[in-house]
């Protein structure tokens, strides 16, 4: 599916606030945009994003069509435990894209 | 809107010509953009040009066309293989008696190697795997090596650069060489040096080629914007290049 950049810390003390960078392809077409036929292209974009911690959600966002192409999306949790932290982004078409990074805490 | 413009026109009109910017006084785009989107650009997980760059790595290792070969299985790793490629392009291309840029290269390369259908102009996967191999430059000096065959049309490159055109009437050399570092509208003007391309323009919301670029300027100067491909496009990529030579190549470049 879509490309996905994300970059988070492989190593982390506990109780350490680490700051979380994710990018991901999509287009976000707005469904205000019309083609030179004047038919509106359909909008499509990802409108949800969930990341979880060992599976505790730890942040959730909802995404609007004023929102550009390629949406990137930083944010900040607290490193508990050693484990694993999941990415999900969901699109109009329901389509779910996950993404699973480990992290090691110490 | 209308006034800025031709007050803006008004300024430039009355600026002495000024020759080429000085290898000291040269300046990449980058120096020109907002701490913000220099950020964006210097972090390469926050680049979004980096997503076209890591299209591009796959599509390099694709088998694709009649010959069912990849551009790996010839030119090997192309961190070696393709390094310091994309700052000695447009080059000179002896079968067609023109120069070639890297997008028409690679898609002649594909139509003679690889026995592919060339990719669309400024299509993502053209664009990806020119951002993948110009990325493999990143960081090195602008060089054009100097070949008796290329004089003609880098001399038509600089022609075009300092013709007035469009009903605007200004050149593009009024604004980047006699203007740089002053403000059209809320806009700094840039040296407009090709430093970062295949670039990723905000506005664009996509990575694009330089003559998508050139284009777009041309549209500003309400002039008729070349052809994609168009010798004169070429040319003035290729005047482009030697006018920014020494400066760093910075693929995905980040531009607002």
């Amino acid at each position: 599916m879509a490309r996905v950049l994300i970059n988070l810390p492989a190593q982390a003390k506990r109780g350490e606030i680490i700051e979380i960078k994710t990018l991901i392809a999509h287009p976000m077409e707005t469904g205000y945009r019309l083609g030179r036929t004047g038919v509106v292209f359909p909008r499509d974009i990802i409108n949800g994003f969930v990341c979880t911690y060992n599976g505790e959600q730890v942040f959730r966002a909802e995404l609007f069509p004023a929102i550009a192409a390629n949406p990137f999306i930083a944010f900040f949790t607290v490193a508990t435990e050693s484990g694993e932290i999941a990415f999900s982004w969901t699109d109009d078409r329901g389509e779910t894209q996950t993404e699973v990074r480990q992290i090691t805490v110490e | 809107m209308n006034v800025l413009v031709l007050a803006a026109t008004a300024a430039i009109a009355t600026a002495a010509a000024a020759a080429e910017i000085s290898p000291e006084d040269r300046r990449s785009g980058y120096d020109f953009a907002g701490a913000e989107t220099r950020a964006m650009q210097d972090d390469d997980t926050a680049n979004p040009g980096m997503l076209g760059v890591l299209q591009g790595e796959t599509l390099w290792a694709a088998k694709a066309g009649a010959a069912d070969k990849s551009c790996a299985d010839c030119h090997g790793d192309a961190r070696a293989s393709m390094k310091g490629v994309a700052a000695r392009y447009p080059t000179f291309e002896p079968i067609l008696g023109r120069p070639l840029d890297l997008e028409a290269r690679i898609n002649r390369c594909r139509g003679e190697h690889q026995g592919a259908a060339p990719f669309a102009g400024e299509s993502a996967d053209l664009l990806a795997l020119t951002a993948f191999v110009a990325y493999q430059s990143r960081g090195l000096p602008i060089a054009l090596p100097e070949k008796p065959e290329l004089q003609p049309f880098l001399d038509l490159g600089g022609e075009l650069f300092h013709r007035r055109q469009g009903q605007l009437n200004l050149s593009c050399s009024q604004c980047h060489d006699d203007n740089w570092g002053k403000r059209l509208a809320g806009a700094v003007i840039p040296q407009g040096h090709p430093t970062g391309y295949p670039v990723y323009r905000l506005e664009w919301q996509s990575l694009g080629s330089l003559q998508r670029r050139l284009r777009n300027c041309m549209i500003g100067v309400r002039a008729e914007p070349y052809e994609y491909g168009a010798p004169e496009a070429v040319a003035l990529e290729l005047y482009l290049m030697v006018r920014a030579r020494g400066l760093l190549i910075e693929t995905p470049g980040v531009r607002p």
